[in-house]
């Protein structure tokens, strides 16, 4: 088996976007003087990224589990953390 | 209404079956379209908890394979060390443990609820709970209200309303680890022909050492009926220091020649993460409060040993004895903390706080990064010198393992191995 890249291994898995509501929010400005960015390599959906120099999320892809919330070094104030409104969002078939 | 549940997972729909069953009103809200979509785990649930509820569930419920063989593997550098338990008694019934898949299964559990009266709500997330003279006395979804004797908060992991309600702290990145998984799908028969099974019968294997980088973590296997769960657990406290990916660490994993037999007849059906409460006692929030009770993973209720994990058998309790607390509150009236301390009292008379306190050193014990690090090295370095034949000087095995116990190597495994037994 071919090794994986994170959008190929997104793909396997049904979600039901929110294109009207994003559930995570980032005070970008906080997030582009963090120096570590733990966000950028611990997200697991790989959805934290640094393009031009900046820092870039999209919610689409995100699996839910909180993981940048409690990596982050400044949760509280760079983060507005919280769940896709009742019906969106990752729909494991598995699990 | 008597009680709304927040969150369809094994904790939420116990507590929700018990109390409808004992002819009470009571509604349970899920965010996820079916109960169990929104749910992950690594693979494995022990059935005692869920049998003194619902006696022979697993002749109906989608179980997978039944266990009967535990591998826990030291791996370092290619080399590998397992140490193998199988015991088909295990697979008596009922049988001790199964392989499972949550979104099959929650529903399932859900749909139990359901038939003994309860209201399944899904599709609908909860956003804060209502609170009157400091009590919680309902739940606010979007514009809708609910009011109800008390909430039952079974919301996982992330639970937003026991930390509204003031129940419970943001946990920090030392208390949870991230888990992430794949599921491979694959034929039955050539899980059973891989794995040496007999049928219905399912294996689990974890894995300690390089897996995880020398992170606090380790690997995981679980054979399902028609798929294998390959995944890795990684702590977030090292997770931020660092700079790895869990993504990219799963799929080094993946790449062991060892599984290759198992990713050549099998194709990836689904890439999953979630976090794992992994503090043991120590994080366990106040249980309960005026019109609250904190259930599941919601209330920490995990117990990670290296060798065992446990959540499910902690969820299904922890739900039973919370439905058992309301009941008990229904009939003094009284749903103030008082009313439902009973909770606690029931958590603490069973396995569930019983466990949790014995094992209460058992979280620091697993910070300790010479487990994942220096002594699977050591463990496979030794273990495979007595097992080469290279036609070089005898490697008689008291030299062999004293010329590997060396200096502080010696004194770091008897200080592990004793702070092991006290802790595990």
């Amino acid at each position: 088996m071919t090794r994986l890249t994170t959008e190929q291994a997104l793909g396997f898995d049904k979600f039901v976007v929110d294109d009207e509501q994003a559930h995570i929010k980032l005070d970008l400005e906080i997030c582009n003087s963090c120096d570590p960015k733990p966000c950028t390599h611990a997200c697991p959906a790989g959805l934290y990224v640094i393009r031009d120099g900046k820092l870039a999320f999209d919610h689409a892809g995100c699996l839910e589990c909180g993981t940048c919330r409690v990596v982050c070094p400044r949760s509280g104030e760079a983060i507005a953390w919280g769940v896709p409104r009742g019906g969106f969002g990752i729909h494991f078939r598995f699990g | 209404m008597t009680a709304i549940i927040v969150g369809a997972g094994p904790a939420g729909s116990t507590a929700a079956y018990v109390l409808a069953k004992g002819g009470h009103d009571v509604v349970m809200v899920e965010r996820g379209d079916s109960a169990g979509c929104k749910n992950m785990f690594g693979g494995r649930m022990y059935s005692h908890a869920l049998e003194r509820v619902i006696p022979g569930f697993w002749e109906e419920a989608p179980v997978e394979r039944a266990v009967v063989r535990e591998t826990v593997t030291f791996i370092h550098g290619g080399r590998s060390v397992s140490v193998v338990c199988d015991n088909p008694r295990w697979a008596a019934i009922p049988p001790h443990s199964f392989t499972l898949l949550r979104a099959e299964f929650d529903s399932w559990l859900a749909s139990k609820a359901e038939e003994a009266g309860a209201m399944v709500a899904c599709g609908i997330r909860v956003d804060d709970v209502l609170m009157a003279d400091g009590k919680v006395v309902g739940i606010r979804a979007g514009e809708d209200e609910m009011l109800a004797d008390v909430v039952i908060a079974a919301d996982g992991v992330n639970s937003v309303l026991a930390q509204k309600a003031g129940l419970a702290k943001m946990f920090v990145p030392s208390e949870v680890a991230v888990g992430v998984k794949q599921v491979i799908e694959m034929p039955a028969a050539e899980i059973s022909r891989l794995f040496q099974l007999g049928e219905g019968e399912g294996a689990v294997e974890l894995f300690v050492g390089d897996c995880s980088r020398g992170m606090q973590g380790g690997g995981f296997l679980y054979t399902n009926k028609n798929s294998v769960s390959l995944g890795l657990v990684v702590g977030a406290a090292a997770l931020q220091r660092g700079e790895a990916s869990p993504f990219d660490m799963l799929e080094d994993f993946k790449a062991q020649p060892r599984f290759s037999r198992v990713l050549e007849h099998g194709e990836v059906g689904e890439y999953s993460a979630h976090l794992v409460p992994e503090a043991g006692i120590n994080m366990v929030p106040k249980l309960f409060g005026d019109g609250m009770l904190v259930v599941g993973d919601a209330a920490g209720l995990v117990l990670n040993l290296g060798y065992i994990v446990r959540g499910m058998d902690f969820a299904v309790a922890s739900g039973e004895a919370a439905a058992k607390a309301v009941v008990e509150a229904k009939s003094t009236g009284d749903f103030s903390r008082h009313g439902l301390s009973h909770y606690k009292k029931l958590l603490d008379d069973s396995f569930v706080l019983r466990d949790l306190t014995a094992y209460r050193r058992a979280p620091r014990f697993l910070e300790n990064q010479r487990l994942f690090e220096q002594h699977p090295r050591l463990a496979t370095e030794l273990v495979s010198d007595l097992f080469t034949v290279d036609g070089g000087p005898p490697r008689r095995l008291g030299k062999t393992v004293r010329n590997r116990l060396r200096g502080r190597t010696i004194a770091h495994l008897v200080a592990d191995g004793w702070r092991g037994v006290r802790g595990l």
